[in-house]
């Protein structure tokens, strides 16, 4: 699973091809995704939003698609000390459950389709 | 929780090592209870309508019930359980001289099963376990925690407390992350908690029945996709006595109940 970070972000797409953005609203929502564990947004459909992160309203217009990219690959190049989890990281990790180990919480296809759901949230 | 780690980093300075950075100082430590709505507390709050007192009643009638090879019930080496039992909830985990390390409510009611009534462990988790442990732990209700008091159990806490601290599971979270930087915030609309264990074993809604706490540290270790410790393993005791040490002086509420 490589990828090339380019200053703040990673310009190529992790799979190549670009994600779809439905796809990717219906992964946010998911609580097995988790993302709406600690974040709130615009999404007026779901009841039950988290508040340890910032509402994602906006992210399209505070962040490019890059920046969006490497903040869920890796969330931790931004700030080493957040809670936010490195979406694309498997290893390092410790005392991973048996069903999760050596997996990425989310899969190449899964943050493309999330990258490009986000950059739609403009405010 | 800037503010705080600003409070226990002052306070580390006055009084010593005993708060590190980044610990819920004295005066702020809360129950889970004050987290609950009014539903909730109204449920914990009236004996007849807490679930949790069925279990108190089985475990009482346990507590006078003879048994094993040695014909004898708890009550015949310790009487009257609302007095020789007061108090003592509040100091467990506490230190085992012939073990050599701390062990657990559950732990002591199965090492008199085996020592002095010659009866079979009852298992983690099990109605007659869960309800004596609920038994014990009630005569203590309102009795301030001074578990970890010890001397001898430094070690122990400092381990349970360096688990506390290690961040973990595929999502890589830490205990510390939610209970001691986040607590007060929602975590998809359930509110985070100071992790306190003042209520356990408790009756937990989403559960349907009693828990102990062991159950309920498991549940946050697979919520992080952790590999959650074994029931009895020195890390969860490590863990509980952290934990009861952390919430020095507030009062026990066994059997609580919670969401
Ligand atoms: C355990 C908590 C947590 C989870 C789960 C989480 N995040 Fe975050 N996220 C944060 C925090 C905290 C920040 C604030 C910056 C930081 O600490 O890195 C953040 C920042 C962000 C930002 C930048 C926000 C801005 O505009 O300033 C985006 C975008 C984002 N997250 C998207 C996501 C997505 C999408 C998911 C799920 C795939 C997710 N996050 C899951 C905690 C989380
Ligand atoms: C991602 C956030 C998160 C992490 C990490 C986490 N917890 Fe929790 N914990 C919660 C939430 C939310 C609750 C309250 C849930 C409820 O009662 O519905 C809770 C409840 C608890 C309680 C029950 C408190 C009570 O009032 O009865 C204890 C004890 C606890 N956690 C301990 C731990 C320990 C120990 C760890 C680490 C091994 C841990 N938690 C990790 C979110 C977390």
């Amino acid at each position: 699973m490589p990828y090339k970070i380019v200053g703040d972000g990673i310009p190529q797409s992790l799979t190549g091809a670009p994600g779809d953005a439905a796809r990717g609203r219906a992964l946010v929502l998911a609580r097995t995704t988790t993302c709406i564990l600690c974040h709130s947004g615009p999404f007026p459909e779901t009841r039950f939003q988290g508040d340890l992160a910032p509402d994602l309203s906006g992210a399209g217009n505070r962040w490019s698609v890059s920046q969006l990219r490497l903040r869920l690959v890796d969330a931790a190049r931004f700030n080493p000390e957040t809670i936010m989890p490195s979406y694309y990281r498997n290893d390092g990790l410790v005392r991973v459950g048996r069903n999760f180990a050596g997996k990425p919480i989310l899969s190449a296809a899964e943050i493309e389709d999330i990258v490009a759901s986000l950059a739609t949230l403009r405010d | 929780m800037i503010f705080w780690r600003a409070i226990a980093a002052a306070m580390l300075l006055v009084t010593g090592p005993a708060l590190l950075a980044g610990e819920i100082p004295p005066d702020a430590r809360r129950s889970g209870y004050s987290f609950m709505g009014p539903d909730t507390r109204a449920m914990q709050d009236d004996d007849t309508s807490n679930p949790g007192m069925l279990f108190v009643l089985d475990g009482e009638a346990l507590w006078g019930k003879k048994m094993g090879d040695a014909g004898k019930a708890c009550a015949d080496c310790h009487g009257d359980a609302a007095t020789s039992m007061k108090g003592v909830a509040a100091r467990y985990p506490a230190f085992d001289k012939a073990l050599a390390r701390p062990v657990t409510l559950d732990q002591r009611i199965n090492l008199c099963r085996a020592n002095h009534q010659q009866v079979t462990p009852l298992p983690y988790e099990s109605r007659d376990l869960l309800a004596l442990s609920a038994y014990v732990a009630h005569q203590s209700r309102g009795v301030a925690i001074t578990a970890g008091d010890d001397p001898q159990l430094k070690p122990f806490v400092d381990q349970g407390r360096d688990l506390f601290m290690q961040r973990e599971g595929q999502l890589n979270l830490a205990c510390t992350n939610c209970h001691d930087d986040n607590f007060d915030k929602r975590l998809a609309g359930a509110p985070i908690t100071q992790a306190q264990p003042t209520g356990y074993p408790l009756y937990r809604l989403e559960w349907q029945t009693l828990g102990s706490i062991e159950r309920r540290l498991r549940s946050c270790m697979s919520g992080v996709r952790a590999q959650a410790y074994d029931y009895g393993s020195p890390e969860l005791v490590a863990l509980e006595l952290y934990l009861m040490s952390r919430a020095r002086g507030l009062p026990m509420e066994t059997p609580a109940v919670r969401p």
